[in-house]
């Protein structure tokens, strides 16, 4: 177990250095002087003198390596720089932002769950049954129809025709359901297919006919032994759901006006603010890699075979 | 060449796409694809209004008459940009499936034969390429290197040849072991014969596959981001690109939000359907 960590722990370093190397190097390559950009931008009257004094200042005469290191080193203090549009520091501007995105994430998270669990259940349960055809139907058009277009249809439906719920924004509950259901159902199709294969797996395995031969119930079977050997791959599905959440979260806070990471991200872009949208990719990737180190941890501690060592090196 | 082509791996494929309409749903899918990709085709010959042509004085009209679907904000045939818009969407989404399965098919094939080093070295670039989250990569790059059409395609190029690269080495590492390739090697075949004509056929029906249910996520992944503004820019009437123009006025227009979804979600079903249907044809399992 401590071994796995220790691999785990040296990769998640590798991916955060990688998630450096391309910002950095994306940041070389943007289009456009960064000097002249930041001198303009207050919007005085720009000399030559001035322009190489600022140059010198920010290192941009340094051979590149030493120019990586020494913007590593702010990044590493979480030093991103500071916003070229809104002129306050870009660490401030995410952390002001990431409570929206985290409130956004789990609301999806529980809207996927609460579509996904009994669909996949009631499918694995009954397969080749109604409810199991029904499930088909519902993934194919999951995994068929733009996020943002069911974001579309709900607001015309439950905000401008029913006027159950505000078109955007961000507040109390009442502003919270449309975003996250847009957000979870795509993935509720997925994941309700994912859990029914891995039921239906766990279904066919040995110790389940030994516990029917035993004389139990079909649910009790269901219950208690199918679902907790399904329950532990569908975990690692977890993981990459939070890659999906934040992808998704980018389209859903555009679309909703949501003030959170993905709509400012988005923002950004159109503005050019390369250190914002710099400060945005390596907080979200370091977020990401994080949560899929926790959730490997977690499967290597639920699964006997692997935090007792047997099971090879996962 | 072309004519042992024609015998290994086109023949025996015609035959197979035959028993795809057995399946109903299957042949549902190949019906919904070709009438898209035929109007696609045809575009120019189906459409009496001009896509482009603004007419602020017929802005917004409800479907009817000149224009069957109605027009939008700028007085656009709202028709004649979704038959236009098909052109668009199959286009950029074949371009980029065509130029990732030719990169991700050669890398594996390369990487899973020669092994050694090569393949340490083109697997080791697979894995850091895998492990950034896909959309940051398109974050990243539409965020320096500007938003633009051509900057999509290559964020979605880097990410997808991935995935094709690591099943083709996956299926070139078992398959090289057999006796077949043993055999054709003793025969003094090259690298690249045994490549070409024992360890691709193996590996074409698996591609297919995956390319038809990766080409639905493709056009998924276009659209959305098009919709955000960072896939094609106006007034090119992509379908995710024409809900951006219409999402301020749809309240009034709701032809502007249905049309061009349901146009999506037709094509990227039939894709799905399609997919799913060669996989259990040709007998694919969860590679």
């Amino acid at each position: 177990m401590l071994g796995i960590v220790r691999t785990r722990l040296l990769q998640l370093i590798v991916v955060l250095w990688v998630l450096s190397i391309v910002t950095f190097s994306l940041m070389k390559l943007a289009p456009g002087d960064p000097v002249l950009t930041l001198l303009r931008a207050d919007e005085m009257s720009v000399t030559q003198a001035d322009e190489a004094a600022l140059r010198e200042e920010l290192g941009f005469n340094r051979p590149v390596h030493v120019q990586y290191l020494e913007w590593l080193g702010r990044v590493l203090r979480l030093d991103f720089g500071e916003s070229l549009i809104k002129g306050k520091p870009v660490l401030s501007e995410l952390l002001e932002r990431l409570p929206a995105t985290i409130e956004l994430t789990l609301g999806g998270l529980a809207v996927m769950l609460i579509i996904a669990f009994p669909l996949g259940l009631l499918a694995a349960r009954y397969p080749g049954r109604l409810p199991d055809h029904l499930g088909r139907m519902f993934a194919l058009i999951g995994a068929s129809v733009p996020v943002f277009w069911i974001g579309l249809l709900l607001i015309y439906a439950f905000a401008f025709k029913l006027q159950w719920f505000p078109t955007m924004g961000r507040g109390g509950l009442r502003e919270l359901i449309l975003p996250s259901v847009t957000l979870g159902s795509g993935l509720a199709a997925v994941h309700a297919r994912l859990l029914r294969s891995g039921l239906l797996d766990s279904l066919s395995q040995e110790y389940i006919r030994a516990a029917r031969a035993r004389g139990l119930s079909e649910w009790r079977v269901f219950f208690r032994h199918a679902l907790r050997a399904a329950l532990i791959p569908a975990l690692t599905m977890f993981g990459m759901t939070l890659g999906s959440l934040l992808a998704g979260s980018v389209v859903v806070e555009t679309l909703f006006s949501w003030p959170g990471l993905g709509s400012m991200a988005v923002d950004a872009i159109f503005q050019r603010d390369y250190p914002l949208i710099q400060g945005y990719l390596l907080m979200t990737g370091a977020f990401v890699t994080a949560v899929n180190l926790a959730v490997d941890l977690a499967y290597g501690m639920l699964d006997p075979r692997i935090r007792l060592g047997k099971g090879g090196s996962g | 060449m072309s004519v042992s082509m024609a015998e290994e791996y086109v023949r025996p494929a015609v035959r197979r796409a035959g028993r795809l309409f057995r399946d109903p749903t299957t042949a549902a899918g190949v019906g919904i694809l070709t009438i898209i990709v035929l109007v696609a085709l045809l575009g120019p010959l189906l459409v009496k209004n001009d896509p482009f042509a603004a007419n602020m004085a017929e802005r917004l009209l409800p479907p009817g008459g000149k224009y069957p679907l109605g027009t939008d904000h700028l007085g656009r045939c709202l028709f004649s940009r979704l038959v236009t818009g098909a052109r668009t969407t199959l286009g950029i989404s074949a371009l980029v499936i065509a130029i990732v399965m030719l990169i991700g098919t050669a890398v594996g094939l390369i990487s899973g034969y020669l092994g050694g080093r090569v393949d340490t070295f083109l697997m080791r670039t697979v894995d850091g390429m895998s492990v950034l989250p896909d959309f940051l990569l398109v974050i990243a790059i539409s965020g320096f290197l500007g938003h633009s059409l051509n900057n999509l395609i290559l964020s979605l190029v880097l990410i997808n040849w991935i995935g094709y690269a690591r099943m083709v080495r996956g299926i070139v590492l078992s398959e090289r072991e057999k006796e077949y390739v043993l055999a054709a090697r003793v025969a003094g075949c090259g690298t690249w014969i045994v490549l070409r004509r024992h360890l691709l056929p193996q590996i074409i029906s698996p591609v297919l596959v995956y390319a038809t249910l990766d080409i639905g996520k493709t056009i998924l992944v276009i659209s959305s981001l098009s919709y955000l503004g960072l896939g094609t820019q106006p007034p090119s009437p992509e379908w995710g690109a024409m809900l951006n123009d219409g999402r301020a006025y749809f309240q009034t227009a709701p032809q502007l939000m249905l049309y061009p979804g349901l146009a999506i979600m037709l094509v990227v079903i039939s894709f799905n359907l399609i997919g799913e249907g060669l996989r259990d044809l040709l007998d694919v399992r969860g590679r």
